[in-house]
């Protein structure tokens, strides 16, 4: 069998009763690399999630990982990935020893090699100390990291990360990013799921964006971010009231003139070279306006996501609405 | 190429689903304040508060509850299956489950077998309370054993019914609360506590149908004496039809979980 990629997604559809959660989703994603998959709660992320991890089939289309198709094998699927869904599913009855062996023992690994395994990813996950406390006992962050302790357990050349941060402080956050650039530099294939876009922008080499299950597009940060345009240049000015006289002298450097910088008392223009910043200075200073401030603005994420739908993508905190149906 | 779990690591999941249940059962206080002091309080209750009350056919009233006690704790136990399967369906552990390379029906087979044991546990603690209550069975060894076997036999195929009522409802306070829906009205309106001919003649008309009627009398025909042919091989057939509807029932739902 051969293939390019670790995922490939042609034309996924699924719908729950009325709800309609992919709608002919296309998706691909190269080996070793992390993929992020963005988008706002109901936009379909869970459910792109769950067909690949073979949780559900999906009603139309196909989907394969590793060249494996999810649907016509989902054992064979099931021996390649690794899953952390959007809740920490530790048992919390067990240890974090315990659970993790069980996750070896049902790899088929067997008593030993499960056991080293499991002390193997203790250790790695910093949890070695509370590895033979029950889990109830554990913080949400030891949760997360024993979750992901165990999906690699069975050394799963493919993982799924749904919403992995969720709920973290901005420690642990920055603890579990840390470890997912790690398995990718180990050569993991990693798609994440995620309603932040830092997140998308820190992690990924590849950012798609998903919006009523559909990917309405993708590419790296840097050329989502070109599809919004230019970096701008953020001018303050010191005197609200004198906006228009500021906005007179400064539209010799626009080709559309200066616009009104958003949120603040200030105007922002397409960073057309070098010399701009040094150009407006000089306009400004002829016109006898003080500046408070001068930014370099490259647009962000949500930028690229307002530009792509209409719509700001505003986290909703601790909502996790895509609840498998 | 479709790829299959070799049987001997399914039987291998299996095993060690049926591990963690056991661990589970012995972790979990409330699993046995559910399973064990139930039975008691209803033997207390029974035995002491009503029993004066319940005239039954050889007068001894602490050999005609206990039958109906062990049948119960059987119920009971079997409760259980569905609420342990649900919890672990809506904290994601049956994701997390279904996402790994095992064979589909180790959790629930692991899970109805590690109830198994708890029960037999409790059928047999049950038995020994059984005894400092006055209950004396005189039947042979054998025919107690056959007790004990049919009880189990009992518990097991309801912890099936249960992990269908706890694979529909995937909540663990309502499977627990369906729970009691079905068992309730079948325990009481059964030969558990009193002699069915004492009911009108349409409430015993089904009590004498109620498969619990059907176990707790062979279980006292094989303790205490009676004819058992009958009520055994009743139970027996009842056991076979709900194993043949709730066993492939809770396996369909078991892999059309989403």
């Amino acid at each position: 069998m051969t293939r390019d990629s670790a995922i490939e997604v042609e034309a996924l559809h699924k719908r729950f009763g009325e709800v309609v959660a992919l709608d002919g989703l296309d998706l691909i994603a190269p080996e070793g690399q992390v993929l992020a998959l963005l988008g706002p709660n109901g936009a379909g992320k869970t459910t792109l999630v769950r067909a690949l991890a073979t949780l559900l089939v999906p009603d139309a289309g196909r989907a394969r990982v590793l060249g494996i198709d999810v649907v016509a094998d989902p054992l064979g699927v099931r021996r390649e990935i690794g899953l952390a869904g959007q809740f920490a599913a530790v048992d919390e009855i067990l240890t974090g020893r315990e659970n993790l062996e069980m996750v070896g023992m049902l790899y088929h690994l067997g008593r030993a090699e499960s056991a080293r395994r499991a002390r193997e990813v203790l250790e790695r996950f910093e949890l070695t100390d509370a590895a033979d406390r029950r889990t109830s006992t554990y913080s949400g962050g030891m949760r997360r990291r024993l979750d992901l302790a165990a999906t690699l357990v069975g050394q799963p050349r493919v993982l799924f990360l749904d919403e992995p941060t969720t709920g973290l402080d901005p420690r642990g956050r920055a603890q579990l990013w840390d470890m997912i650039r790690e398995l990718r530099r180990e050569g993991t294939t990693i798609l994440l799921t995620t309603q932040y876009l830092e997140e998308a922008d820190q992690l990924a080499q590849l950012i798609a964006v998903i919006d009523q299950g559909r990917i309405v597009a993708e590419g790296t940060a840097g050329e989502l971010k070109e599809r919004v345009g230019r970096d701008r240049l953020i001018v303050r000015l010191a005197d609200a009231g004198r906006m228009e006289d500021a906005t007179v002298a400064l539209s010799a450097l626009a080709d559309d003139g200066p616009l009104d910088a958003p949120g603040e008392c200030g105007l922002s223009l397409p960073m057309s070279g070098p010399d701009l910043p040094a150009e407006v200075v000089r306009a400004l200073d002829r016109a006898r306006l003080g500046i408070v401030g001068l930014e370099v603005r490259s647009p962000t994420l949500d930028d690229v996501f307002f530009a792509l739908i209409g719509r700001h993508v505003e986290p909703e905190a601790e909502q996790p609405q895509e609840v498998a149906a | 190429m479709i790829s299959r779990v070799p049987l001997r690591d399914a039987a291998s999941d299996c095993v060690v689903m049926a591990r963690r249940g056991l661990i589970e059962s012995v972790r979990k206080p409330a699993l046995l304040v559910f399973t064990f002091i139930e039975p008691v309080i209803l033997i207390v209750i029974f035995r002491y508060a009503f029993g004066g009350a319940i005239k039954v056919p050889n007068g001894d009233y602490a050999n005609f509850l206990m039958p109906g006690i062990l049948v119960l704790t059987a119920v009971f136990g079997a409760i259980v299956t569905g609420i342990g399967l649900s919890e672990d369906l809506s904290k994601g552990i049956v994701d997390r489950l279904r996402s790994l390379p095992i064979a589909r029906s180790a959790v629930l087979v692991g899970r109805t077998l590690s109830d198994l044991a708890r029960n037999a546990g409790n059928v047999i603690i049950i038995f020994v309370v059984g005894f400092l209550v006055g209950f004396d069975p005189n039947q042979p060894i054998t025919r107690i054993l056959a007790a004990v076997l049919l009880l189990l036999a009992f518990a097991y195929v309801f912890s099936w019914i249960s992990a269908t009522v706890g694979l529909l409802v995937r909540d663990p306070e309502t499977a627990q609360g369906a729970g009691f829906v079905w068992v309730f009205p079948l325990t009481f309106i059964s030969s558990a506590f009193v002699p069915t001919n004492t009911m009108p003649p349409v409430v015993q008309a089904i009590a004498d149908v109620n498969p619990i009627t059907l176990c707790v009398d062979a279980v006292r025909a094989l303790t205490i004496g009676g004819a058992a042919t009958g009520p055994v091989l009743g139970t027996l057939a009842w056991l076979a039809g709900l194993s043949l509807v709730f066993i492939p029932f809770a396996v369909a739902r078991y892999r059309a979980l989403q």
